[in-house]
């Protein structure tokens, strides 16, 4: 071990390097094992949030009954296994956390982020590997913490995945809001600089280390959507810290950032001056853009995939980018439309949902521009294709409800009810899930050197995509119906007992949705042993990471980097005989490049 | 123990899968087609079809919610002045999302069926189109802008109080887990408070201040009665966390924030005794107890107490997490004739009479 590290010191560049196992495994600076080690950290993550998930419905479509599930999970929290109202709360909360943040901003941005940029445009690796590596282990630290904090006594937080304060503020408020909310808090800290560095990161490489030819029009729609995303992640993130940390202060130090004219369990707290709704602007200037830094990279892999599957170009390829830049600009100018019953001015309310029915547009421009690609293709329908066609189903349907929740007047009747729950889960949960999936299936040979089994695959798919439909579409309808969400049994008002037998049919599906899960799970870690020995370019696709060789090595290609000579959808060109032709292949005399 | 059978089931499935894909690798030896996990002609058209199998699914599911739960939504029967807005508005925005969301899933997933793979097959390239770019940027904008003119006047018709129609001033408190009304009395003025002054020895329970004239005809009450045809606007405030006064018949909803007054008003149009006579709201009743019936029968079978049948009242709900008991923090509204009101009201105690003499 000693002689290895000893010539680690000497031998530093690219790919003769010698690795120990530490230095290969665990404190890796190669971005394609920080990419595997994102992507199992927030498979894991998506696991627990899963199981959570998964009990939080079975207590809604069967109220305080008791439950051997929850007796074996909850432990104290379920005596005779009957739920208890405060970890109701907590899994709310933390299934909320963990699948927005830890599964869905560093298991999906986090993953293809790695893996792709250096790959796709023609670099040896990030700008800064050794940053790299510290924000995958800060947000393995971040995570093992969220994680921890349903073993403290009190419970881990419980005040909603948003912890508006002064709910969050107060111990004295509910369990959660001792240790675990200090938990929740030190977490989301650490995670933000890890997504912090991680961003960066992304955004000086795409900047930097483009190869030769590789100009930002010839970019492929993954990197554009990266780039992006690490952009908006940088504006945006830092606002949430300072919130983390303002509401820390009042917690701790007694400052009144956020409250004011307190009187709970029989005194008057000293704080003066302060407003909840103060944390509520801080919070959704992040929590909005984060909305699209989830849904950005998913749309962006799916670009790619449609258009490699299709065999044809995607369609109007600087619209799309356009519109990526649309929405990313977009997004930082509408979060008050989450508060437009917050008790800010109604004169705002007006302003953001002027500014929130304008995203619809660049939405509605990429929609149109995929199921434009698909037209007169020559559709290979890998589970990855599945899965981004799955993705484009959910988002138009996700989507468009958000007409009616982004218009403030129609909001006074849907907020904070299960129509809003029905809603972001299709549009930005179940559309990035997927194309996190369709992600996992198209590079997993990048990844493992090995196909995953496709039949498996279609599998999942389609009884994922079922219950997808099956749980979120009949949420509309409670919702509509006036049912609050996060309330831990609806037993106590007889105004919503027709409103049960649906919970049911929802849970359910749910149910069934979660075990078939079990499928993928088996498929990836089978497949990373035992698959079938990949080809160097399985999907026949253009871009530059299908150049690299099968078995990894560190700097990615043993020789010197290709350049590039055309942009990376030339599926199917007149003029060629294969129906594609990778970036690095040189026009041909007379071929013109496409003006796009 | 469970958590070992769980254990068990788990290596079982995992060992279900394996076996399942081994046999269906086995029936697949002999055939001609390479097995390299891509995609070949034969899945191509399997999936094609159950893209069209999925387009029907997603018709089904549709047509399924409307027919057997479209009565749930709270659409026609709003009992508020501006609640119809609201519900012309939102059945506005139903018919353009109910039609976008036919025709491009109907789109997407033809599509995907009508043009699934072939081997030799080679695929239009067909890159760029401005006129279709603009097309279809620009139906949406219009759409769009029809929408956001109609919202944004509902939106402000609803939050803009008209303080000369004399609306009947009402502060709606909250604390963890209930509702307190404040009624300002004759001089439809509300005495001054803070949560400072709260005396619980006093029975001073919402911080009134006592020397303010205008607090002296105030009253405390624990179930809102409002007048029909009356004009009311709510005060808001809350004691200790946030919730939010959500009161669906009346398609109103605010948040309650603490360090702050905040406000919503309308006009309640129905009283609840004519809302009870209502056909739709008679049949959802009718639906619900026998919902309830059957649960009875069962309760009562274990040994424990049935439920009682249900009669329609308006509520106020609180929608913001609160902490444990936030699933049952609720008032009943009543709303009634200014005669029936009247009558109520002189039953009430003042707040100056409320306190405790010491």
């Amino acid at each position: 071990m000693s002689a290895h590290v000893e010539e680690h010191g000497h031998d530093d560049h690219g790919h003769h390097h010698k690795e120990t196992f530490i230095t290969k495994y665990i404190f890796s600076q190669d971005h394609k094992m920080i990419a595997k080690q994102y992507l199992i950290t927030g498979l894991i993550m998506g696991i627990i949030a899963v199981v959570m998930s998964i009990m939080m419905r079975m207590q809604i479509a069967w109220p305080e009954e008791s439950n051997p599930l929850f007796k074996a999970l909850l432990g104290k929290w379920a005596p005779d296994g009957v739920m208890s109202a405060d970890i109701y709360l907590a899994l709310v909360t933390i299934h909320g956390t963990i699948m927005v943040f830890f599964v869905l901003t560093a298991g999906l941005s986090g993953t293809f982020s790695n893996l792709l940029i250096p790959l796709q445009i023609g670099a040896r690796d990030m700008a800064s590997g050794f940053l790299n590596m510290v924000s995958y282990w800060l947000f393995f630290t971040s995570s093992i913490i969220m994680v921890c904090s349903f073993f403290v006594e009190a419970g881990p937080a419980a005040a909603g995945w948003t912890i508006y304060p002064p709910l969050s503020a107060l111990p004295m408020a509910q369990g959660g809001s001792g240790l675990g909310m200090t938990m929740w808090l030190v977490s989301m800290a650490i995670f933000i600089a890890s997504s912090l560095l991680g961003s960066l990161n992304y955004v000086v490489t795409v900047i930097n280390l483009r190869t030769k030819g590789m100009s930002m029009t010839r970019l492929p729609l993954t990197i554009w959507a990266f780039f992006v995303t690490a952009i908006i992640g940088v504006i945006s993130f830092p606002v949430l810290l300072s919130a983390a940390l303002l509401l820390i202060m009042d917690r701790s130090f007694g400052t009144s950032f956020f409250l004011s004219d307190i009187f709970i369990q029989g005194e008057v707290l000293h704080y003066q001056g302060g407003s909840p709704v103060l944390f509520e602007h801080l919070f959704w200037f992040l929590g909005h853009p984060e909305v699209y830094i989830v849904l950005l990279p998913a749309l962006g892999i799916t670009s790619e995939i449609i258009a490699t599957n299709s065999r044809k170009p995607i369609f109007g390829y600087r619209a799309m980018i356009a519109s990526i830049i649309a929405i990313a600009f977009l997004s930082t100018i509408v979060w008050g439309h989450h508060m437009f019953i917050s008790g800010m001015n109604p004169f705002l309310g007006s302003v953001f949902t002027f500014t929130t029915l304008l995203i619809a547009i660049p939405s509605a421009v990429k929609s149109f521009n995929y199921i434009t690609t698909l037209w007169k293709g020559n559709l290979q329908m890998n589970p990855a294709m599945l899965f981004s066609i799955g993705l484009v189903s959910t988002f138009i349907t996700g989507g468009l409800t958000g007409i009616i929740l982004g218009d403030s007047a129609l909001d006074i009747n849907v907020h904070d009810t299960y129509f809003v729950i029905a809603h972001f889960h299709l549009v930005m949960g179940i559309s990035a899930l997927y194309g996190f999936f369709a992600g996992v299936y198209h590079w997993f040979p990048k990844m493992f050197g090995r196909m995953l089994n496709k039949n498996l695959g279609y599998v999942h798919f389609w009884v994922t995509a079922v219950c997808a439909y099956g749980v979120f579409f009949p949420m509309h309808f409670i919702g509509m119906a006036g049912l609050p969400r996060r309330y831990y049994t609806n037993t106590n008002f007889p105004l919503f007992d027709d409103l049960a037998s649906v919970n049911v049919v929802i849970t359910i599906f749910a149910i069934i949705g979660a075990i078939f899960q079990i499928v993928f799970i088996y498929n990836f870690f089978a497949s990373i042993f035992y698959g079938k020995k990949a080809e160097q370019n399985p999907w026949r696709s253009n871009t530059l990471e299908w150049t690299t060789p099968v078995e990894h090595v560190h700097g990615n290609w043993p020789g010197a980097i290709p350049h590039v000579y055309r942009w990376s959808y030339d599926y199917s060109k007149p003029g060629h005989d294969e129906d594609f032709v990778p970036q690095n292949v040189p026009l041909k005399e007379g071929e013109e490049e496409l003006q796009h | 123990m469970t958590t070992l059978l769980s254990i068990l089931v788990l290596v079982f499935i995992f060992v279900a899968i394996w076996q399942m894909v081994k046999i269906f690798d086995l029936t697949q030896v002999g055939k001609t087609t390479e097995n390299n996990q891509v995609a070949n002609d034969d899945d191509n058209r399997i999936n094609g079809y159950l893209m069209i199998g999925f387009l029907i699914f997603i018709y089904v599911i549709t047509i399924v919610c409307f027919v057997k739960w479209g009565d749930l939504p709270l659409m026609s029967n709003s009992a508020s002045e501006h609640g119809p807005g609201i519900d012309s508005l939102m059945i506005i925005s139903m018919i353009v999302i109910f039609f976008v969301q036919t025709v491009t899933q109907f789109l997407l997933h033809y599509f995907a069926f009508k043009y699934k793979g072939e081997k030799g097959r080679k695929a239009l390239f067909y890159a760029d189109n401005n006129k279709l770019e603009a097309i279809w940027t620009i139906i949406p904008v219009i759409v769009l802008a029809g929408l956001i003119i109609q919202g944004l006047f509902t939106w402000n018709s609803i939050m803009n109080i008209d303080e000369e129609a004399d609306p009947m001033v009402i502060e709606l408190y909250a604390q963890q887990f209930n509702w307190k009304a404040r009624y300002s009395g004759p001089d439809n003025a509300l005495g001054k408070a803070n949560v400072r002054l709260i005396d619980i020895n006093r029975a001073n329970e919402l911080g009134v201040d006592e020397a303010d004239p205008n607090a002296q005809d105030d009253v405390i009450v624990k179930e809102l009665h409002l007048v029909v045809g009356k004009p009311v606007v709510f005060k808001m405030r809350s004691q200790d966390v946030l919730h939010s006064a959500y009161m669906p018949h009346f398609r109103a909803q605010m948040n309650c924030v603490p360090g702050m007054i905040t406000q919503f008003g309308f006009t309640p149009t129905v009283t609840t005794a004519d809302m009870r006579e209502t056909e739709e709201m008679k049949e959802k009743v009718f639906n619900i107890n026998e919902i309830r019936r059957g649960k009875s029968k069962s309760l009562i079978a274990e040994g424990k107490e049935g439920l009682e049948p249900y009669t329609f009242d308006y509520l106020l709900l609180c929608n913001k997490i609160c902490g444990t008991s936030h699933y049952n923090m609720q008032m009943k509204i009543i709303v009634e004739t200014q005669e029936e009101y009247d009558e109520w009201m002189k039953g009430q105690k003042l707040f100056v009479d409320s306190l405790v003499k010491n």
